[in-house]
């Protein structure tokens, strides 16, 4: 059912864990539809310094966080936020058609926590 | 070299591995005593002397005549059979009626599915809430009926967490309804009264039952039974109904007339020696004794799991549930995770989270037994067999605990 990728990111994902005082937090999903993943930012001069993730979900969610994670980090905030699903399921090297879904989870995390950064950071110039 | 890993198989209400003695008793009807059942020469009528031997065997196991079985191609289609079958042919003779028909939330999909289709055919249809263990509850039951019910299907296992339903006891009920029925009826004049009231007729799906307790029809009072051969050590693609004499039900794979014209095709002569074979295996001291181990290794995996996982939930009724059914929560964890973990172990479960499913929802039987659905998604199952050892179990409880403390860690607070 997995490939031998995702089994391997499922195991020993990359980046788990938290930053302590990151530069933005954010956030999709809730426990009723089983997936949330949480993910923290160390942002210097624009470049995504550190990433690291925290997930509850299916092995697909968990593999799709640390694919996330390797992907956007030491990217600078334009170029880390073209990263998308396709690019992740491929990296993956494929997920099976019922869990292609849980690749956007990876994708709006990260958004959510760039959008916060940007709020703060524009709060804190005004 | 790296050490290949043992596997172990803790999930027999998904299929069971055939017995031997299974096997051996079908692999002759493959190929040295091929012939079709329903052909007049030779071959035929050896094949026919098999599928005969076979029927009685069963017949005699559920206390029922021979005549009284029809084999199908498993458990789904022999709830199909009883289901649509019966209503087909209560609305043959009933054409002015609203019929009006019962299940419960914790059915399998072969009878919820079903059940689901008679309502648009316009049959009033209800489905009855269990309590929190997965048993309906009677009171309920007594409630739902009305002078228009005609049929009722419940399971007698629960096939996710094991529970026990009430069979015998809602058996006796739907019998003494019935004589009410009957006297109401005899009351009115001859005149004026009509035909003779509706029945109302009792189904039950016994798949996860066979292997631990009374499948005598008799004394559960049903008029239909299904069941299935993979489940009891026997092979897949074969089943069959018990339909009590003096059932109505009507063909709904229409063809050759097997069956006594109630279920064409083929039949299945290797899967029905098979079948018979499971059954006839059902020697009553060794499946005593075997379901006192099941429930022993039940019990210490149950008893160490808790204690050593905190916060987990047990689902499975203890009480009131097939021996060899342990299904849990662990909070904070996806079910279909631990289930991926655990496979990597060598180590076979089964889960309700939503994503191992395909329609992606949480299991419908724990959401029924209002289960919420993030402690749904946290669940897993374990079924035992009679393969199952107390070094099997040992080794999960030493397995499990380090694995669900990992995926605890990855979630967030």
């Amino acid at each position: 059912m997995y490939s031998k990728k995702v089994i391997n990111h499922f195991k020993n994902p990359h980046n788990q864990g938290i930053i302590k005082n990151p530069d933005a937090v954010g956030q999709v999903g809730n426990p009723v539809c089983g997936d949330v993943m949480r993910v923290y930012l160390r942002i210097k001069d624009d470049i995504i310094k550190n990433i690291k993730f925290e997930t509850l979900g299916c092995a697909a969610a968990i593999a799709v966080s640390s694919v996330l994670t390797d992907l956007v980090k030491n990217k600078t905030l334009t170029e880390a936020l073209k990263v998308n699903n396709n690019e992740i399921i491929k990296e993956l090297g494929g997920l099976p058609a019922q869990k292609v879904h849980c690749s956007a989870l990876g994708v709006e995390a990260f958004k959510d926590a760039i959008n916060n950064y940007q709020k703060n950071k524009n709060a804190q110039k005004n | 070299m790296r050490k290949k890993i043992k596997k172990i198989y803790l999930d027999y209400s998904a299929s069971t591995p055939i017995d031997k003695k299974v096997l051996s008793a079908m692999l002759p009807y493959f190929n040295n005593k091929f012939g079709n059942a329903s052909s007049v020469h030779g071959f035929g009528q050896e094949a026919l002397k098999a599928v005969d031997e076979s029927r009685q065997k069963i017949a005699q196991f559920f206390n029922c005549s021979f005549q009284e079985i029809i084999f199908t191609s498993g458990a789904t289609e022999a709830n199909n059979l009883a289901i649509f079958g019966l209503i087909k042919a209560l609305k043959r003779k009933n054409s002015k009626s609203k019929l009006h028909v019962i299940t419960s939330s914790i059915e399998h999909q072969a009878v919820l599915e079903p059940f689901n289709a008679l309502k648009e055919q316009g049959v009033e249809v209800t489905i009855l809430p269990v309590k929190s263990n997965g048993v309906v509850d009677i009171e309920e039951f007594k409630r739902a009926v009305k002078d228009n019910t005609v049929f009722v299907s419940l399971m007698y296992v629960n096939n996710e967490v094991g529970s026990v339903q009430p069979i015998c006891e809602i058996g006796k009920l739907i019998q003494k309804i019935n004589e009410i029925r009957f006297k109401k009826w005899q009351k009115i004049e001859k005149e004026i009264r009509g035909d003779k009231p509706l029945m109302i007729y009792f189904h039950t799906d016994a798949t996860q039952a066979i292997n631990f307790f009374n499948c005598d029809v008799k004394h559960l009072h049903v008029d239909l039974l299904s069941f299935s051969g993979h489940k009891i050590y026997g092979p897949k693609g074969v089943g069959a109904l018990f339909v009590k004499t003096g059932v109505l039900l009507d063909a709904i794979q229409l063809g050759g007339h097997h069956e006594n014209n109630k279920r064409s095709g083929t039949l299945n002569v290797p899967g029905i020696v098979g079948l018979a074979k499971a059954i006839e295996l059902f020697d009553k001291k060794i499946i005593e004794k075997s379901n006192k181990k099941i429930a022993k290794l039940r019990q210490l995996l149950v008893e160490k799991i808790i204690k050593i996982i905190p916060n987990t939930i047990l689902n499975t009724d203890i009480n009131q549930s097939a021996p060899n059914f342990a299904h849990f929560s662990f909070l904070r964890v996806e079910g279909e995770a631990i289930l991926i973990l655990l496979d990597l172990a060598g180590i076979a479960v089964s889960t309700g989270s939503a994503c191992a499913s395909n329609n992606l929802k949480a299991s419908s039987v724990l959401l029924a037994m209002g289960i919420k659905e993030e402690i749904a998604h946290s669940s897993i199952r374990f079924t035992l067999g009679k393969q199952t050892t107390e070094a099997e179990i040992k080794q999960v409880i030493a397995i499990l605990p380090p694995i669900i403390e990992k995926l605890q860690n990855m979630a967030p607070q």
